[in-house]
């Protein structure tokens, strides 16, 4: 058990060690892992965002109930009934027609003049449900079953566009999807063979201790260490761009982008959880390039 | 006691060349023997079987109880902790200094810092570079490398020493001093086979000599027995 904190102990002093001695090497592999990841964490802030942006706007779709203009209060009541046990039923708002001549005699003087005598007897509005829905994707059929509610008149719900919107955003959703998995591979790759090339000039290192008998995980560990350090020094750049770049753009954007439409992420915890994760990426990739390395060069 | 035990071992080598043909040989604890022949006769061949960097086409090669042929490539390292191998180029990492080279096998084993440093010092003292523990490499002449890399050789104290043409980049007076520290080796219990061209080290150290031609065994004189170079 000592031997083995020895072994590991002399290892991680070894890797640090390597690390300077093979100075141009290690630096040509952190600055690949640091350029890679600086990319891969542009995609991510990037995909993340336009997720958060399509997320608020399915939110703000709304299904529009007007109902009869004679309905009373029973028949409302009831609509009501009908509209909770919908399936797909995220909330909804009741809002009478006497509410909304309310607020439209607010806007303007005109619509003052002519609805400040109306009585509910004579108010030609509709009363209306706003419902929301729990998934967009079905808004159609939900749509269509509150129409087939008795005392409905109207339902609206922007059709044809949410359609439209909702396909490209599907699209735009499984581009980011794939060009993030594309890179992340690609991440991996160009690591990989950098480290190679790395270990590749210390073959001769590899060779001696073989010769002096160190068994295959001997040789294996101080270069996976090696890499775990590697990939380490290569996520710091991009940690420190993501988490001081992305708040500051947060802040002097004032959370949106050009318009009030296109809310940012906020930077806490996302900041945080991307930076684990090109941690993690970094890390693993640094270790999985140099064992993957180190084998080519081992009789297993 | 036998530390060494061939028999009816071929090597032939992929490209169809047969380097070794039907070996056989016992080598006894203690044992001191030069491997000569011509170039291409078998010398360096029949070291890399011993340290199963080769693995024979055909029969048996047992070293200090391990049967070297059967050994998978994993398991090699348990038979390269019995053995130091020293080699016409060194093999020294240029970047080590001379303590750390020769630390380099001992500290990958887990020894003890303390264990590592007076083992190392050790062995350093035995081939006479004690005081340039500090120094690399490149600073030290041929003769010197090819001591630290003895000196790496025998710190974990191994039964057997091989040695593939040690002195083969080295002038005639750096070369005996080379065999005169692989003599006080010797003298101390290790077993040493060294393939080499030197005929006139041959002459001087009286040991026993193998003489290999074309693969073959063609020659085994006994401690002393062999007067000249007119098999080399």
């Amino acid at each position: 058990m000592l031997k083995m904190f020895r072994i590991i102990g002399r290892n991680i002093r070894d890797a640090f060690r390597s690390i300077f001695r093979n100075f141009s090497l290690s630096v040509a592999s952190i600055s690949c892992i640091t350029i890679t990841l600086i990319v891969v964490a542009l995609a991510l802030i990037l995909s993340s965002n336009f997720d958060n942006f399509t997320k608020l706007m399915k939110e703000d779709f709304t299904i529009v109930v007007f109902l009869d203009n004679k309905i009373d209060q029973v028949g409302i009541e009831q609509v009501e009934m009908e509209i909770e046990k919908l399936e797909n039923l995220d909330s909804y708002e009741f809002e009478s027609k006497e509410k909304i001549a309310a607020s439209l005699m607010q806007t303007s003087d005109i619509f003052k003049n002519i609805m400040k005598d109306w009585e509910s007897t004579n108010n030609p509005l509709q009363d209306t449900f706003l419902v929301k829905v729990n998934e967009v994707e079905k808004i159609k059929t939900t749509a269509n079953e509150i129409k087939n509610i008795e005392g409905v008149s109207v339902v609206k719900y922007g059709e044809g566009i949410v359609e439209k919107l909702l396909a490209v955003f599907n699209n735009v959703e499984k581009a980011l999807v794939i060009i993030v998995i594309a890179l992340t591979f690609v991440t991996a790759f160009l690591i990989t063979n950098t480290i190679k090339l790395t270990i590749f000039s210390r073959k001769k290192e590899i060779e001696i201790m073989r010769l002096v008998g160190a068994s295959n995980i001997n040789i294996e560990l101080p270069f996976v260490i090696e890499g775990l350090f590697l990939g380490i020094l290569g996520a710091l750049i991009p940690v420190i761009m993501v988490i001081y770049g992305y708040a500051n753009i947060y802040i002097n954007f004032d959370g949106q982008l050009f318009s009030p439409f296109v809310q940012l992420v906020h930077p806490e915890p996302f900041i945080y959880f991307i930076s684990l994760g090109l941690c993690g990426i970094g890390i693993i990739v640094g270790m999985m390039g140099s064992l993957i390395a180190v084998r080519k060069y081992l009789k297993i | 006691m036998e530390l060494i035990r061939i028999k009816g071992v071929d090597k032939q080598y992929n490209n169809g060349v047969t380097a070794i043909y039907d070996l056989n040989l016992k080598v006894k604890k203690g044992d001191f023997i030069f491997v000569i022949g011509a170039s291409g006769s078998g010398k360096s061949t029949l070291i890399k079987l011993l340290y199963r960097e080769e693995k024979p086409t055909k029969g048996q090669i047992i070293v200090g109880g391990i049967d070297v042929a059967k050994l998978k490539n994993n398991k090699v390292y348990k038979l390269r902790r019995k053995l130091g191998i020293v080699f016409q180029d060194f093999k020294l990492l240029p970047k080590l200094n001379v303590f750390e080279n020769v630390a380099f096998a001992l500290e990958m084993y887990g020894n003890p810092m303390s264990e590592v440093r007076n083992k190392t010092l050790k062995a350093l003292e035995l081939v006479g570079l004690k005081n340039k523990a500090k120094q690399y490499p490149d600073k030290l002449s041929g003769g010197e490398q090819q001591r630290v890399a003895i000196a790496r050789a025998i710190v974990n104290g191994p039964k057997l020493l091989l040695c593939d043409e040690p002195t083969g980049n080295l002038d005639p007076d750096t070369s005996y001093e080379i065999l005169k520290v692989l003599e006080v080796i010797n003298n101390l219990g290790t077993t040493v086979i060294m393939a080499t061209h030197d005929r006139e080290m041959v002459n001087k150290f009286k040991k026993r000599v193998i003489v290999l031609d074309n693969g073959k065994l063609v020659k085994d004189y006994e401690k002393g027995s062999y007067v000249d170079a007119e098999d080399v």
